[in-house]
């Protein structure tokens, strides 16, 4: 005979579940992680790079590099001070969590204050995909147009800051903010924004100063 | 490509709910996909061909139930539905919108075949 079975459960729950678990390893470790998601060239790893640069010595990053393919990109990253780790996706377009709780077994969380995990460049479906993160931060970029937000709604919707960087490029390029700004407001009400430009650090103040704000509160967390 | 795991991912939860009944064949799969949830239907019933092969899920169809994306405005109270390019609200142009549906991503039901005689069917 047949019959109908109610199901009602989320596609990605085992995804979901795992990232609990890794979720609950940055807090034992008092780590404050960040998942960083953008289109390919938008300046991931440049902000990394930045971010790195203007820390100091007191705050410990350590970043999980997410390619289809090669090293360049943890290379780069640890050239400027960060413990790196690589994982090739060998062609997946995001990052699951089961890659992150693989490669958390190749960094000392101990030794860090924070984690950056750089997802594959992509803004179709990495926000579908929980890695466990305390925060999606999307890192979005002048060039890439004003109307991203109306392009890839899923993407700004599932996210808790947006960094917007190459601000330095504003002058040279038909780039409507209140348009952008609107279709980000809409998607994601009171969204934590910072303009920013890695080639004049202009913004970075502010990024930083909200960074120490988070790293702190996880540490004080008892 | 995402959806070659998100594809697993249903094929996993339909095998263990359809075990849990004591299903000898799932028939037909019921999913709920909202509008802003990026999924390629015919590419996630492509791989579904594949993985499913040699499971009782062989052959099963896939319904995919769309959900727009709907938009109420807090302002002038307007239910609207989401446009491509303007999210603002299209009758007074504010911006203070929620979104009341379009982001569902789920399994609603299976529709199995078991050996149970239909007189034992109290489901």
């Amino acid at each position: 005979m047949s019959k109908t079975i109610p199901v009602v459960e989320k596609i990605l729950s085992a995804n979901d579940e795992l990232s609990e678990v890794n979720r609950s390893r940055f807090d034992a470790a008092r780590v404050f992680a960040m998942n960083f998601m953008a289109s390919p060239g938008a300046g991931k790893t440049s902000v990394i790079e930045q971010t790195l640069k203007r820390l100091g010595d007191d705050l410990r990053l350590g970043v999980i590099e997410g390619d289809i393919a090669t090293t360049i990109d943890a290379e780069r990253v640890q050239e400027a001070g960060a413990m790196a780790v690589q994982i090739n996706t060998g062609g997946n377009c995001h990052l699951e969590a089961y890659m992150i709780r693989d490669a958390l077994s190749q960094l000392s969380l101990d030794e860090l204050d924070m984690l950056v995990v750089e997802n594959v460049g992509n803004l179709v479906c990495p926000a579908n995909f929980k890695l466990g993160t305390h925060k999606n931060v999307l890192i979005a970029s002048v060039p890439e147009g004003d109307d991203k937000p109306y392009k890839y709604p899923g993407m700004y919707r599932g996210v808790d800051v947006l960094i917007l960087n190459k601000t330095d490029l504003l002058p040279y390029i038909k780039f409507n903010m209140d348009y952008f700004r609107e279709g980000v407001e809409i998607l994601n009400p009171g969204l934590t924004t910072f303009p920013v430009s890695c080639h004049t650090g202009e913004g970075f103040d502010a990024w930083i100063a909200w960074l120490r704000e988070q790293a702190e509160a996880m540490r004080s967390q008892s | 490509m995402h959806e070659l795991p998100v594809t697993q991912s249903i094929l996993d939860i339909a095998l263990r709910h359809a075990n849990e009944a004591g299903a000898t064949r799932i028939k037909d799969l019921y999913l709920v996909i909202g509008q802003l949830s990026s999924i390629i239907d015919d590419s996630v019933q492509f791989y579904w061909d594949i993985i499913s092969e040699g499971t009782i899920a062989e052959g099963a169809t896939l319904h995919f139930q769309r959900l727009n994306a709907e938009m109420h405005c807090a302002v002038c109270d307007l239910d609207y539905r989401l446009q491509e390019d303007q999210f603002a609200c299209p009758q007074c142009g504010n911006t203070h919108v929620q979104l009341v549906s379009g982001d569902e991503f789920y399994i609603e039901s299976l529709e199995v075949e078991t050996d149970e005689t239909p007189s034992s069917d109290n489901a």
